[in-house]
């Protein structure tokens, strides 16, 4: 193999890498959710995909009516905006969805939330489908997305912003998580509801507010991601939510840095499956590996194997 | 009285309500993509259907009676067509189908039309199996055979690409069958596939990054991607994202007003072949742009004249079979030869197929270009 062969792979494979870390931020914001939530109430809660349409759309109604008043240099304010209530119009999605389909069935049996979570995803997903009709919409630009040229590796600014996005999200999370009384709540409820609100803690409270901040990450991630791929429907929802739940699992469910990782882990397997000859079969191929893992780390990378009590 | 004054109503409805109901409506079902991934392919040759009925009707209608259309949307989802079609056939009694452009959506409802022995007329489905499902399955377009050789010819002549790369939608009977007989031809005459990815259509994958920056390590001349136009327009964004400048080359599955808007520029100069393009002089192309302009404000695509012939030839057929009568229509279909439609002359060969010529077209912002007229 001659130097020019190597050089040429090598960016081939970074090209590859950034793709799939821009890939991998959505699943992995997405991912969140569904961990926290299944780290307070111990449920999936299956309409968390549908929540980052809404997202999608919240952007797609913002920016007409917010960007011609943050013209030029004040852009950047105006993208802010939209970023923000649209999660906060998300995270108030969430704090609804459970309020009215969750919260009045907490004492059911786990299965009958399952099944209304469903109920909820299938209600946002047509109900969206009635709002804004079921075609694909062009998301409107938010800035010109240029794209930056280093050594044949093709970087788009849109991909610079998800990710740079993305890891801010990050830091903000996981400082709500550790450092504020109502993350500690958090923790102390995932870690024995009993106990935690014995001590005191509402846990009616902490609840809405776990789901209040996935559905804002999740808010977020449809920002993004329809930066990232101006088209936008109202079932963009199901594939990445389905992967993004995968990463959860992969990630060991439950444990958020776990989530975080597990989503870059699908985005970039998925992208240098996409990549490769086998591309007719990356979500097979992605799925797989999960399998694989699991079978050696049942409880996720991440995870720490509990023996549940019977 | 009560008693006995009820069945005589029902007797008396009985008796003139079937007598009323075939002294009035020809009842045609349509399914159609008004919704979804693909809902431009629905609504314009939906277009076409309803203009070609409207002028069925104001010239008198078919053996004396009207046309009355009734429309399904299959919201560019598997499944939707066969509940449609079974809806149209058992509930609304219609005496022909109408459908679809996108070959997998064809393929699910032609069998039960063919079941039925309903005859089914599909305006732009172009992959053969879909007549091979049975007699009573007729299209008004060519076939995919012909249009992967138009577009492979075009890029070895015309392009001189020797070698192209191509990206195809794993999940659309369509975008196969393209791929393979525009690879089968664009190999025999010496050109070179240098590698070939795929994707999921139907507006799941929405990142064809990955697919792209192979594609663009094979250093290929071109790009072929036989898909519809909401993944081509994403697809076209982002390879020129990637740093890729070579031309793409689509099909049929290209030919809506959507693509540029989803595109942008960056599909300018890049072709796709198709049935049909306004810019054709002949005096019947330019009266349907016409009467179309007029009536929707808009310019028709390539999937409005399709949708308009195919009303068109069905009624041609019902005329001269003289009765709605399933098998009497089919046999009249069958033996369609030369008639006149806007999207060229129609002869209907032996396996149901329409023989005719196709267009390339050059996309070039909102207008597309008019480059060449291949005949079969």
């Amino acid at each position: 193999m001659t130097g020019i062969d190597l050089s040429q792979k090598l960016t081939d494979f970074t090209q590859q890498l950034v793709n799939g870390v821009a890939a991998g931020t959505f699943y992995a914001l997405i991912a969140l959710g569904y961990t926290m939530v299944y780290g307070v109430l111990r449920f999936i809660n299956f309409a968390h995909g549908d929540v980052f349409m809404v997202g999608a759309f919240a952007g797609y109604w913002l920016t007409p009516l917010l960007m011609p008043h943050f013209a030029g240099h004040l852009a950047p304010f105006g993208i802010c905006l939209v970023l923000f209530l649209s999660m906060a119009i998300c995270a108030l999605l969430g704090i609804v969805i459970e309020k009215l389909a969750y919260r009045p069935l907490r004492t059911q049996p786990k299965l009958t939330v399952l099944i209304t979570a469903i109920g909820v995803s299938l209600l946002l997903e047509y109900g969206g489908q009635f709002a804004f009709g079921s075609d694909p919409k062009p998301f409107p630009p938010l800035f010109e997305d240029s794209t930056l040229e280093v050594h044949g590796i093709f970087i788009q600014y849109s991909q610079i912003i998800v990710v740079g996005v993305t890891a801010a999200l990050l830091v903000a999370l996981s400082f709500i998580v550790k450092r504020t009384r109502l993350g500690l709540a958090m923790r102390a409820l995932s870690n024995n509801a009993t106990a935690a609100s014995l001590v005191g803690v509402n846990l009616d409270t902490v609840i809405s507010f776990t789901f209040g901040l996935g559905s804002a990450l999740a808010g977020a991630a449809g920002i993004l991601y329809s930066i990232y791929n101006p088209s936008i429907a109202p079932l963009m929802g199901i594939q990445p939510g389905l992967k993004a739940f995968v990463a959860a699992v992969l990630g060991g469910i439950g444990n958020i840095p776990g989530a975080a990782v597990g989503g870059l882990i699908i985005g970039i397997v998925e992208t240098f499956v996409g990549g490769s000859s086998f591309s007719s079969y990356r979500d097979a191929i992605a799925f797989a590996i999960l399998i694989v893992i699991l079978l050696f780390r049942p409880a996720g990378l991440f995870g720490r194997a509990v023996t549940e009590k019977v | 009285m009560f008693k006995l004054f009820l069945p005589a109503v029902v007797a008396l409805g009985a008796l003139t309500l079937p007598s009323l109901l075939s002294a009035q409506d020809i009842t045609v079902g349509e399914y159609a993509s008004l919704t979804g991934s693909e809902a431009t392919f629905g609504i314009n040759s939906d277009n076409g259907v309803q203009l070609a009925a409207e002028e069925i009707n104001n010239a008198g209608g078919v053996l004396g009676r009207k046309v009355k259309l009734i429309v399904e949307d299959d919201q560019s989802k598997a499944g939707q067509p066969s509940s449609a079609v079974k809806k149209l056939i058992s509930s609304d009694k219609v005496v022909a189908v109408i459908g679809e452009i996108a070959s997998s959506r064809s393929l699910e409802a032609g069998p039960i039309c063919q079941e039925a022995k309903i005859p089914m007329v599909s305006p732009g489905s172009t992959n053969p199996t879909v007549t091979e499902k049975g007699d009573y399955i007729f299209r008004v377009c060519f076939i995919d055979p012909f249009q992967g050789t138009v577009m492979a010819k075009f890029a070895l002549d015309t392009l001189k690409a020797k070698k192209v790369a191509i990206l195809s939608d794993v999940t659309s009977d369509y975008s196969k069958g393209l791929s393979q007989y525009f690879t089968e031809y664009y190999k025999k005459h010496g050109g070179e596939i240098v590698i070939e990815r795929s994707y999921s259509g139907g507006g799941s994958d929405k990142d064809f990054r990955a697919q792209l920056t192979a594609i663009r390590a094979a250093h290929p001349d071109a790009i072929f991607v036989p898909g519809y136009y909401t993944e081509a327009g994403l697809i076209g964004k982002q390879a020129r994202t990637l740093g890729l400048k070579v031309p793409l080359l689509g099909g049929d599955g290209w030919d809506s007003p959507k693509l540029a808007e989803i595109a942008g520029n960056s599909l300018d100069g890049c072709y796709f072949s198709t049935h049909f393009s306004p810019a054709d002089k002949s005096a019947k192309v330019q009266d349907f742009v016409k009467k179309y302009t007029a009536k929707f404000k808009t310019a028709p695509d390539g999937m409005a004249p399709l949708g308009y012939d195919a009303m068109m030839i069905l009624a041609e057929a019902i005329k001269r079979a003289g009765t709605t009568d399933g098998d009497k229509v089919r046999d009249a279909l069958a033996s369609v030869k030369n008639y006149e439609a806007v999207t060229g002359n129609i002869t209907i060969d032996e396996k149901r197929n329409a023989q005719k010529s196709a267009v390339v077209l050059e996309v070039a912002g909102k207008e597309n270009k008019f480059v060449a007229s291949v005949a079969p």
